[in-house]
C-alpha cells in the first residue's frame, strides 16, 4: 500500500484526470469548463510557488557568493540583478503614486525591463542565426544516403523560396510545370514532409494518452518521487 | 400710306402674341407629368421566426431562426432580437448584422420556456431608424443533454484505445512477459552516464521549459528518475536546472527518491535541482552558462522545447558532450535530430520511462499504444481507397463509406 503522502495525491490524480476525460464528452454541467477551471487552479499553485524558485535562486547563488567558490562573481551578478528588479518592482520607484502598475511607463522597473532585459533577451534569440548555420552545415553533409536525401530536398525548399528559384526554372513548358522549383518545394513541404509529421503526431497524441492514463491509474508514479509500493 | 399697314401689322402681332401664349403655356402644363409623393421602398418583416433548443449542450441555449429575402434594393441594416419570458416581460437581447439568419441565446435558464421576437431595423437617408417587427416565435426550452452525439465517432476511438492500452496493462500486470525494442536514444543514456563518470564530470539534465500541466515535462521527469538511479549508482555529479518552480519541487523529490532507492541518500543535495529563471531565453542563457563553464560530458534534453531547443543543442555540441534529446515538439525535432548525439522522436520520449523502469505494465501500455497505431493506419488506408475509389467511379455508395471514414478519421486522428 503507497504511504498517505502518495495515496491522496494519486486519488486527486485519478478524480481530476477521470473528470476531464469525461468533459470531453459531457456537455452537461458541471463538465463544461471544468478544463479552464483546473487550469487556473495549476496558475493559483503555479504563483505561490514562484517564491519557492526565487528562493532557491537567492539561496544556491548567496552560499556561491559566501563561499566564494568558482565563477563566484556571475553569481553575485545574479543576485544584485535580481534584488534589484526586486526592489524596483516592489517599490514601485518611478511610478506617480503606490496605485500604480509597475510596469507603467516611466516606472523604473519598466525602465530596465525595456532596456536591459529585452536588449539581451534579443541578443540569446539571435543566437539562433549562427547555430542553424553550424547545425545546418553537419546534417547536410552527404556522409549517408539519407543525409543526401535531406540535402538535396533541403536545397530544393530554400531554392524555391527565393526568386533564383522561380527563374532558374521559368523556361519549363506547360506539361513539365510539376519541376517548377517553387511547386516541387511545395510539394516536398506539403506531401512527404506532412505525412512524416502526421506520423509523428499521431504517435504522440498516442503517447500522450498512454502517458496520462498511466498517471490516472497510479501506474506512473515518477512525478510523485519514484514507484515504490 | 404706310404707317397705317405697319400699324396693322403690329396690332395683328401683338394680338397673335397674346393669344399664342396662354395657349402655349396651356400646352406645357399639359405635357408635364403629375407630381405624386415617391412610393416608399419596401420594408419587409422577418419571417418564420422560430426557436429550439440547441442540441448536445448542457441545457443552455436556445437557437434562434428567421428567414429574410436576400436581394433586397433597400436592405435592412440589421435585426433586433426580443426575448420573452413566462410571464411576458420582455427585453433585447442583441441586435446582429443584415445577412445573419440565426443567433444562439446562451443567457437562458435550463427547461424554462422562451419565445423570441425578431425585428428588422431599416434606416432612411437621414438616418431615421424604422423597426419592422415578426410574429412572436413558438415557445422553446432549453434542455441538458448527457452525452454529445456529435463525438460518437471519437467515443468509439476513444474507448477501443483506451481499451487496448488498459488490457495490455492488465495482461502485463498477471505476469505476462512483455519485451520491447531496443531504443538507441534511451540504451545510450547509461553510456552517457558511464562516460561522465570516468571523466570526472557532472551529467547536466534538463526537462524542458514547461510546467508540470504539460505531459512532457513529467515524461521528462519519470526519464530523470532513472537517469538519477544511474548517477547514485556510478556516484556521477546530476545538475538538473529547471525554469518552473513546481518542477523544481517534483524534480527535487523524483531525484530524493531515486538515490533512495538506489541507497545512497548521502550523495543527494537540494542543489541538484536548482531553479533558474521562468524567462525562456534567460534559462538558455544560464544553462549555457553552465554548459561552458562546467563543461558537462553528458548533456540529456527531455521534456518540452522552443526556439531554445538548438541553442542549448548545438552549445552542448560545442564543448564535446554526448547529447540525448527527447522531445514531442515536433518543430523542434530536426534541431535536435542535426544537434544531438541521440534523439528520441515523439513517442520515443513516453516510451523512454517504461523502457528505463523495466515496469511490465508500463511496457504493457506501449503494446496498448500500437494497437492504437494499427487502428488509425487501417483508418487512414481505408480512408484513401475509399476516397480513390469514390473519385474514380464517380461517387455513389463509396462516396458515402468515405465520408463517413473521413469524419471517423478526421475527428480522432
Amino acid at each position: 500500500m503507497p504511504s498517505m503522502k502518495k495515496m491522496v495525491p494519486l486519488f486527486i490524480t485519478f478524480i481530476s484526470g477521470a473528470m476531464l476525460i469525461l468533459a470531453l464528452f459531457v456537455p452537461a454541467p458541471p463538465f463544461p469548463g471544468l478544463e479552464e477551471e483546473f487550469s487556473i487552479w495549476f496558475d493559483l499553485i503555479a504563483v505561490f510557488s514562484f517564491l519557492l524558485g526565487g528562493g532557491n535562486l537567492l539561496r544556491v547563488h548567496l552560499k556561491k557568493v559566501a563561499r566564494q567558490e568558482r565563477d563566484w562573481m556571475f553569481s553575485l551578478v545574479t543576485v544584485l540583478g535580481f534584488m534589484l528588479m526586486l526592489f524596483l518592482g516592489l517599490f514601485k520607484i518611478g511610478a506617480n503614486d503606490w496605485s500604480a502598475n509597475y510596469l507603467a511607463s516611466g516606472t523604473a522597473f519598466k525602465w530596465m525591463y525595456d532596456a536591459v532585459f529585452v536588449p539581451l533577451q534579443a541578443t540569446i534569440f539571435s543566437l539562433l542565426a549562427f547555430f542553424v548555420a553550424s547545425a545546418a552545415f553537419r546534417a547536410f553533409r552527404a556522409k549517408t544516403r539519407e543525409a543526401t536525401i535531406l540535402l538535396i530536398a533541403a536545397f530544393i525548399i530554400l531554392i524555391g523560396r527565393t526568386p533564383i528559384g522561380v527563374m532558374m526554372t521559368s523556361w519549363l513548358p506547360k506539361s513539365l510545370e510539376f519541376f517548377h522549383i517553387p511547386n516541387l518545394s511545395g510539394w516536398i513541404l506539403s506531401v512527404p514532409n506532412m505525412a512524416g509529421q502526421r506520423a509523428v503526431m499521431i504517435g504522440i497524441a498516442l503517447g500522450i494518452i498512454s502517458t496520462s492514463l498511466k498517471m490516472i491509474l497510479g501506474i506512473e508514479r515518477s512525478w510523485l518521487g519514484g514507484n515504490d509500493k | 400710306m404706310k404707317t397705317p399697314r405697319f400699324l396693322l401689322t403690329s396690332v395683328s402681332m401683338l394680338l397673335l402674341f397674346l393669344f399664342l401664349t396662354p395657349l402655349l403655356c396651356f400646352a406645357q402644363t399639359e405635357s408635364t407629368p403629375p407630381i405624386v409623393p415617391p412610393t416608399p421602398p419596401p420594408m419587409p418583416a422577418p419571417l418564420e421566426v422560430a426557436a429550439s433548443d440547441v442540441p448536445n449542450d448542457g441545457g443552455s441555449a436556445i437557437r434562434v431562426s428567421w428567414q429574410f429575402p436576400n436581394e433586397l434594393e433597400y436592405p435592412p441594416v440589421g435585426f433586433e432580437i426580443f426575448r420573452y419570458e413566462q410571464d411576458g416581460s420582455n427585453q433585447s437581447i442583441v441586435k446582429v448584422q443584415s445577412l445573419v439568419r440565426e443567433y444562439i441565446d446562451t443567457g437562458v435558464t435550463n427547461k424554462l420556456p422562451y419565445s423570441y421576437r425578431v425585428q428588422a431595423i431599416y434606416r432612411d437617408s437621414t438616418g431615421r431608424e424604422t423597426a419592422v417587427s415578426a410574429e412572436q416565435s413558438q415557445p422553446a426550452s432549453a434542455h441538458i443533454t448527457f452525452f454529445d452525439f456529435t463525438k460518437i465517432n471519437l467515443a468509439i476511438i476513444t474507448l477501443i484505445l483506451l481499451g487496448a492500452i488498459l488490457g495490455y496493462i492488465f495482461y502485463a500486470g498477471r505476469g505476462k512477459e512483455m519485451t520491447i525494442r531496443k531504443i538507441a536514444g534511451v540504451a545510450a543514456i547509461e553510456e552517457a552516464v558511464g562516460r561522465s563518470t570516468e571523466m570526472g564530470k557532472p551529467v547536466l539534465f534538463v526537462p524542458g521549459t514547461q510546467d508540470m500541466d504539460n505531459v512532457q515535462t513529467i515524461a521528462g521527469l519519470t526519464i530523470l528518475a532513472s537517469v538519477a538511479r544511474m548517477t547514485a549508482k556510478y556516484e556521477a555529479r546530476l545538475d538538473v536546472p529547471v525554469s518552473r518552480s513546481i518542477t523544481m519541487s517534483t524534480g527535487r523529490e523524483t531525484v530524493h527518491e531515486a538515490y533512495l532507492a538506489s541507497g545512497r541518500p548521502d550523495l543527494y543535495s537540494d542543489d541538484i535541482v536548482h531553479y533558474i529563471t521562468d524567462e525562456q531565453f534567460g534559462f538558455v542563457a544560464a544553462i549555457d552558462g553552465i554548459m561552458v563553464r562546467d563543461k558537462p560530458a553528458a548533456c540529456i534534453y527531455m521534456g518540452a522545447f522552443f526556439a531554445e531547443s538548438l541553442i542549448l543543442a548545438e552549445t552542448g555540441n560545442g564543448i564535446g558532450a554526448i547529447q540525448i534529446a527527447g522531445t514531442a515538439m515536433p518543430t523542434q525535432l530536426p534541431f535536435f535530430v542535426a544537434a544531438c548525439d541521440y534523439t528520441l522522436i515523439g513517442e520515443e520520449l513516453f516510451a523512454a520511462s517504461a523502457y528505463l523502469s523495466g515496469d511490465q505494465r508500463a511496457i504493457g501500455s506501449l503494446k496498448g499504444q500500437d494497437v492504437g497505431k494499427a487502428v488509425a493506419m487501417l483508418l487512414i488506408l481505408f480512408t484513401s481507397l475509399a476516397g480513390t475509389v469514390a473519385a474514380v467511379t464517380g461517387g455513389g455508395a463509396m462516396e458515402k463509406v468515405y465520408q463517413f471514414l473521413w469524419r471517423l478519421t478526421a475527428a480522432s486522428f
